[in-house]
């Protein structure tokens, strides 16, 4: 099997299933419980936590730990809404976000706030400038996807944020999720205030993430509750599961020193082996691009056909982002892009890990030129 | 061009005469230290400055770690240049692009202790300002409030360039001005007060006093996690544990109810005192605030002190709580401190305690149980634990799940 949908989910690494295996059964105490068995359960979580924040770079207390990038979007962006709607309802995002930032939006806006969707340009990047055209005395959050899910664009975080250092009053969160452990972004350096990350986008388990909340930013819960996670979000923690993740997240990065130019050379052997393909147009830009996405269209032919065409090859890839495979659906970001929408209804994403290898793009890109002939001659002009 | 040196700029150590070699011994050792992590920088150390040379290693990684120690009142990066004029105008240029970006402005800051340089500093000034301005697009000057100022130094055996100081931590090289026994109940105040001893240079060892099951091994725990704050500064802590459960149920048994706070403290004092004598400390640190609460009136002070007269440090007396607050978030340990459980401080605290208890009182009070025996026991039964820093925390059992 060649699995190359990585951005949907990752394979867990086992050595982080056995962790969480571990602390399920040895540690399985309710971090507030006052004895003994609470006092292990706590004390795993905390060293938990300060792991994460220390991979990241930033203090233990800005860690608040989720189930996963959906929760950690929505809080960070209701949150945000909620907590500070006294002080203004504009709230600026792009038009190429996930669906958890986009249809948290969408309910924000039927509650009475505005929302400004910032379009990008034709590579899919968003400019500072144009955020800054709309930034309003009453915007009170700005969101931004670091590495897009669907193009794997990079777009430029450190430039946005330092422009919002102008402007105190807006909060910047920052969709960290197909970045994280692939692409580096310093949280202080770029003026983030909060910040999304999701366990298994770097082979932790499903319903694992974090919120990076950075000291002194006030925002409304989601749940209210037992008051764990300094009251920002109640409910018992998942222990093992944050002590899985932050196993992955070490893991990760040191994979990212060690492997990182392998996955470099297995994307470039896809590039280059697909864009000889006729009727093929790649849609990910060569230079700020994420090392681990790529996303290109087949002229003529429906993305689902060829997804399952692969399949029977054993190599997995996927149409645009997961979360809307089921859906048929052009990508929403391509069209954004300006993507034709025959084009964007054909779209196909690879997306690598470190595990991946040269040899696996090799065969990967040879039995996609195979299967575009095959098709081709099947389906009609 | 990459910084091949640090500079680090003494505080308070120029000020010493005679004694001066050993503080700054006592410094290159902690920064040696401090810079396990990088095994290729070598120290150098001189009468009034110390280079940290960089052999390749990250300067920023190093400065990070610069900014902890006691004893820098400031660094700069810096890159040493023979003293020939176009060599170091290449140089300043080259180190220049690398820090400037758009729309910095800049200056020039000479200092020439070898006046046998061509240029007197206004004509360094002008002559390396003007080489930068007409090297790079729309720069501007502003002497009073520059983006970058450009440090040239001129000494007898090279120059030194340099664009940044960076600001340390101050106070007096760790461990240069004997020990002292740290009082550390568990709260916001205690850690503060041994922080702030440890900057002065007193080597700091712990002492808690741990009473179960009335107080928890998380409370235990938080302030083994506070000693592990603490050990960033030397690299290890002393931690003293004192068994203290069968004290305060005598105390309980024998002293009214309202005096029982005055006591406890006072055999707390003791006790500490005994372990101080063991250990060769020389004073004991409190983290006690003025009228901060019963136990911390002048009344209680003096009633308290009368069993010893080792000095007491008291870093925080004249503090508002506020500031201390400050200093606790800043070493990192507010947080810790913050954890709600039950300690020796909080655990028996009466209704009502003295907050001007008598001296002649407590005395009387006392004198009708033999107090000794116990404390004997539980200076005795004290566990010592020595604790590595929380940075560079040593695997324990659990590790292999990380």
């Amino acid at each position: 099997m060649i699995y190359l949908d990585n951005s949907a989910t990752t394979k867990p690494y086992k050595e982080v299933l056995d962790s969480f295996i571990k602390v399920s059964e040895d540690f399985f105490g309710n971090p507030s419980s006052l004895h003994k068995i609470g006092g292990q359960a706590e004390k795993l979580l905390q060293q938990a936590r300060s792991q994460v924040a220390k991979l990241l770079n930033v203090k233990e207390a800005e860690i608040l730990f989720t189930s996963g990038g959906t929760e950690s979007n929505n809080l960070a962006v209701k949150g945000i809404a909620m907590a500070h709607r006294e002080r203004g309802r504009h709230i600026i995002t792009t038009s190429i976000e996930h669906a958890s930032i986009h249809n948290a939006m969408v309910q924000l806006e039927s509650l009475g706030y505005e929302i400004t969707y910032v379009k990008p340009d034709g590579n899919g990047f968003i400019s500072a400038g144009s955020i800054e055209k709309e930034l309003r005395d009453d915007t009170i959050l700005v969101s931004v996807i670091h590495v897009n899910n669907e193009v794997g664009t990079i777009q430029p975080i450190k430039e946005i944020g330092t422009l919002l250092k102008k402007y105190p009053k807006a909060f910047f969160h920052v969709d960290f999720v197909q970045g994280a452990g692939k692409v580096p972004l310093d949280f202080y350096e770029a003026g983030i205030h909060l910040s999304t990350i999701s366990g298994h986008k770097f082979h932790g388990l499903k319903g694992t993430g974090a919120l990076f909340i950075k000291e002194g930013v006030r925002l409304s819960p989601l749940f209210s509750g037992g008051n764990q996670e300094w009251k920002q979000r109640s409910g018992t923690e998942n222990v093992a599961g944050m002590v899985a993740m932050a196993k992955a997240l070490r893991m990760i990065f040191e994979q990212s020193k060690e492997k990182l130019n392998q996955m470099k050379a297995a994307m470039e052997r896809l590039r280059s082996g697909i864009s000889q393909i006729k009727g093929i147009t790649i849609h990910t830009p060569r230079e700020n691009s994420a090392p681990h996405i790529l996303n290109f269209s087949v002229k003529g032919l429906k993305a689902e056909t060829f997804v399952h065409a692969l399949e029977e090859k054993n190599i997995y890839v996927s149409t645009t982002s997961a979360c809307s495979s089921k859906k048929k659906a052009a990508s929403k970001t391509l069209l954004a892009m300006g993507v034709p929408q025959d084009e964007a209804e054909s779209a196909i994403r690879v997306s690598l890990t470190y595990s991946n290898t040269v040899e696996e793009a090799e065969i990967a890109a040879k039995a996609i030129a195979e299967t575009v002939k095959h098709l081709s001659e099947v389906v009609k002009k | 061009m990459m910084y091949d040196r640090i500079l680090v700029r003494y505080g308070e150590i120029s000020t010493k005469g005679r004694n001066r070699n050993k503080f700054i011994d006592r410094l290159r050792k902690n920064i040696k230290r401090a810079l396990s992590d990088y095994p290729n920088a070598t120290i150098k150390a001189e009468r009034d400055r110390m280079f940290i040379l960089l052999n390749g290693e990250d300067s920023e990684g190093i400065a990070e770690k610069l900014k902890a120690i006691f004893g820098i009142q400031s660094f700069s990066p810096a890159v040493k240049v023979d003293k020939d004029l176009e060599k170091m105008k290449d140089a300043a240029l080259e180190l220049f692009r690398k820090i400037h970006k758009p729309g910095q402005t800049f200056k020039i800051s000479a200092k020439r202790s070898d006046k046998t340089f061509e240029l007197d500093t206004n004509g360094i000034n002008s002559e390396f300002g003007g080489h930068i301005l007409r090297n790079i697009e729309g720069l501007k000057v502003d002497v009073r409030n520059p983006d970058i100022n450009l440090q040239i130094e001129i000494r007898k055996e090279a120059s030194y360039i340099s664009a940044e100081t960076i600001k340390g931590a101050g106070g007096m090289p760790a461990a240069s001005a004997g020990k002292g026994m740290l009082m550390l109940s568990g709260g916001i105040d205690s850690p503060v007060a041994g922080y702030l001893s440890m900057k002065r240079g007193l080597e700091v060892e712990g002492v808690h006093f741990f009473s179960p099951p009335f107080t928890s091994e998380r409370a235990k725990q938080k302030v083994i996690d506070l000693s592990e704050k603490l050990a960033e500064v030397n690299g290890h802590f002393a931690l003293h544990i004192v068994p203290f459960t069968e004290i305060q149920q005598a105390i309980h048994k024998q002293i009214p109810e309202n005096y029982t706070m005055t006591t406890t403290r006072r055999i707390m004092l003791r006790i500490t005192d005994a372990i101080r004598e063991k250990q060769g400390g020389l004073a004991i640190i409190t983290g006690e605030s003025l009228g901060q609460v019963a136990s911390q009136t002048l009344e209680s002070m003096y009633a308290i002190n009368e069993v010893t007269n080792t000095p007491i440090i008291r870093p925080l007396i004249t503090m508002d709580k506020f500031q201390i607050m400050d200093i606790a978030h800043e070493i990192d340990t507010h947080d810790i401190s913050i954890r709600p459980y039950e300690d020796c401080c909080t655990v028996f605290v009466p209704s009502s305690p003295k907050t001007k208890p008598k001296l002649d009182k407590v005395q009387n009070f006392e004198s009708f149980f033999d107090f000794d025996e116990l404390i004997q026991k539980a200076v005795e039964g004290t566990e010592r634990l020595i604790l590595q820093p929380a940075s560079e925390r040593l695997d324990d059992s659990m590790d292999d799940l990380f």
